[in-house]
């Protein structure tokens, strides 16, 4: 094990993080307290409280989820293509590191700031409502394995992505919206019976009713299920990458 | 195809080795790797790669470096110097063949083959807004090495980098981003450093100080392996110099033998009367007219006891051919690799090695 081949690329992802410490965490954070500005003061003081909880708590997860999702994806597929556009990635490539060790120190840099910005959220979230944490070490789990198995999906798409536009094409494309249709402002129990059966197959919808459950205790589905789905994705994503190692897709000629 | 491997000087044409005047040859079989691989610091044996596209930079290369020698590799662009490079240290994956680096199979025991190796690419390839000490620490740590402050300390000072150590690199000259390349290189201290054409561009001043520092690292017992447009360097510098040209390696050697085997020698008259045509008594000498008829140049293998000047010499007295003054010279390391890597000169350099 190259301890110090993995603690270099770590330290050296996470300076990248407090150099750009303005983009990295403050944006986030302020668009978040935006949601909660217009979703939880403006429009939830006027709904219903979902089960028993008041709609601005209720959201928390959720927006905790959509954030750490993308900054997840965002920082991996960043931190890994930045090196193949510039030409730097030639340090990893020859260095004697697995693609184990690559991943620990790319994948591990990427989670610990979304984890960061996650307990950002969460600790300005407690300014605008009342939120309580039924279990906490489900809900520390769940910020690892969602933190973790984001930045690997990061990770695959940076290799994957040929140009600038390809880098931001999945995260816009396809992962905001299932965010956004994965329960994070509502429970997917709200919908009629078909649209709440496809949401089944929507993978953000078990990550955000786990996360919710850990707080509040109820979730769209049960625990169990939600961890079991993001426990496969993790497997799926770390498969992917061992593959791309193994073949070089991308990565080598 | 049977090699022949030679421990001390050899010469390689084509796919055949010729002993350079030792009969200490070990005759192999198909997988003659194992019997040098103890003697050279990189063993390379059949080696090919042939990209998606169908380009095949390189052919069955064999080549042996020895510990602690400066090798050079030359060849025209696109001969396949980067690619061969790239494949021992682990950027390109090879096609077939076999690699080892100090004994270790780059694929199968990659981690202790690449801990070996240092690599200073062609292009200046680094985070531009990083600082140098962050940058080379970072290398040193990639490559398994514990932190060693009094080692990059001094390193920065041989590089004359100290001084910029808190500078973002993107702040720093050309050549002083270069020093930098190096200095990551370097900063685990590898047995091998490969120099993929680390003069190109840079001023004088750096490229002497570069050449110092190859010599101080060849001291340490570093082997050097580079490749450079700048011949006359490889001429200088190197132990051994080895030319490869489509992807196969035509040959292998001692500089100074090169020079010795496959180097020419000229003489230039020049006439007090200009000629229009080479007289037909002149028939028998390798001649030729130069600068409208006023020079008379004979080319003449340096190494032959009879040179054939004196007859020649004579015949013109004889033809009443005057000249006024005369003057010798020996080709270069860069006339022979002009010949080599030309399609005409194959013959010629096969010719003269045999």
């Amino acid at each position: 094990m190259n301890v110090h081949g993995v603690w270099a690329l770590y330290r050296y992802e996470m300076s990248r993080t407090f150099r750009t410490l303005w983009q990295s965490i403050v944006t986030p954070v302020i668009t978040t307290v935006l949601y909660f500005v217009v979703f939880g003061g403006a429009i939830g003081s006027r709904m219903e409280n979902i089960g028993s909880v008041d709609y601005g708590a209720f959201i928390v997860p959720g927006l905790i989820m959509l954030s750490l999702l993308t900054q997840s994806i965002s920082n991996a597929s960043f931190g890994i293509y930045f090196p193949k556009f510039s030409g730097t990635v030639y340090e990893m490539l020859s260095a004697p590191m697995s693609p184990i060790e690559l991943v620990m120190g790319y994948v591990g840099a990427a989670a610990t700031k979304s984890i960061m910005l996650g307990l950002i959220i969460l600790a300005t979230a407690t300014l605008f409502v009342d939120v309580r944490i039924d279990h906490p070490f489900v809900m520390i789990l769940f910020l690892l394995l969602t933190a973790l198995t984001f930045s690997m999906f990061g990770f695959i798409i940076g290799i994957w992505a040929e140009g600038f536009e390809q880098l931001s094409f999945i995260p816009m494309l396809v992962v905001t919206p299932l965010t956004f249709l994965g329960g994070a402002f509502y429970s997917i129990n709200m919908l009629p019976d078909f649209w709440r059966n496809v949401s089944l197959f929507n993978p953000v919808v078990y990550l955000v009713s786990g996360f919710r459950w850990s707080f509040y205790g109820e979730g769209d589905v049960a625990i169990g299920v939600s961890l079991g789905i993001t426990a496969a994705f993790l497997v799926t994503c770390l498969s992917v990458i061992i593959w791309i190692f193994r073949t070089g897709y991308r990565l080598k000629d | 195809m049977r090699l022949l491997y030679c421990p001390a000087a050899r010469l390689v044409i084509g796919k055949h080795e010729y002993s350079g005047g030792n009969n200490s040859c070990l005759e192999s079989g198909p997988s003659p790797l194992h019997l040098v691989a103890m003697s050279s610091v990189i063993s390379i044996a059949n080696l090919s790669k042939t990209y998606k596209g169908g380009f095949k930079a390189l052919d069955g290369v064999d080549l042996e470096i020895e510990r602690g020698e400066i090798f050079a590799l030359l060849g025209p662009n696109g001969a396949g110097k980067t690619t061969l490079i790239s494949i021992v240290c682990g950027i390109v994956t090879p096609t077939s063949g076999q690699v080892l680096a100090d004994g270790h199979d780059i694929q199968r025991e990659y981690k202790k083959a690449r801990s070996k190796i240092g690599l200073v690419p062609q292009e200046i390839s680094t985070d531009m807004f990083e600082k140098v000490i962050v940058t080379v620490n970072f290398s040193r740590g990639l490559f398994g090495k514990a932190p060693d402050s009094a080692y990059i300390e001094q390193l920065l000072k041989d590089l004359s980098l100290w001084d910029k150590r808190d500078s973002a690199i993107r702040e720093l000259s050309g050549g002083m981003k270069r020093r930098v390349m190096i200095a990551k290189a370097l900063s685990h201290e590898p047995e091998i450093l490969f120099l993929d054409e680390p003069t190109a561009g840079v001023d004088v001043e750096l490229r002497r100080d570069m050449w110092r520092l190859v010599s101080s690292l060849r001291e340490r017992g570093v082997t050097i392996i580079l490749t450079t447009h700048y011949i006359e360097e490889a001429e200088e510098m190197a132990d051994r110099v080895g030319v490869i040209r489509g992807g196969e390696i035509i040959l292998v050697d001692k500089t100074e033998a090169i020079m010795r085997k496959l180097g020419k020698r000229r003489l230039s008259l020049t006439l007090q009367e200009p000629l229009e045509s080479l007289p037909a008594g002149l028939g028998e000498w390798s001649l030729e007219l130069a600068d409208e008829g006023h020079q008379l140049l004979y080319s003449f293998d340096a190494n032959e006891e009879r040179t054939g000047i004196p007859t020649l010499l004579r015949k013109m007295t004889d033809l009443g051919i005057g000249f006024s003054d005369l003057d010798t010279a020996k080709s270069s390391l860069e006339d022979i690799f002009v010949d080599l890597v030309s399609d005409n000169g194959d013959g010629k350099s096969a010719e003269a090695a045999e």
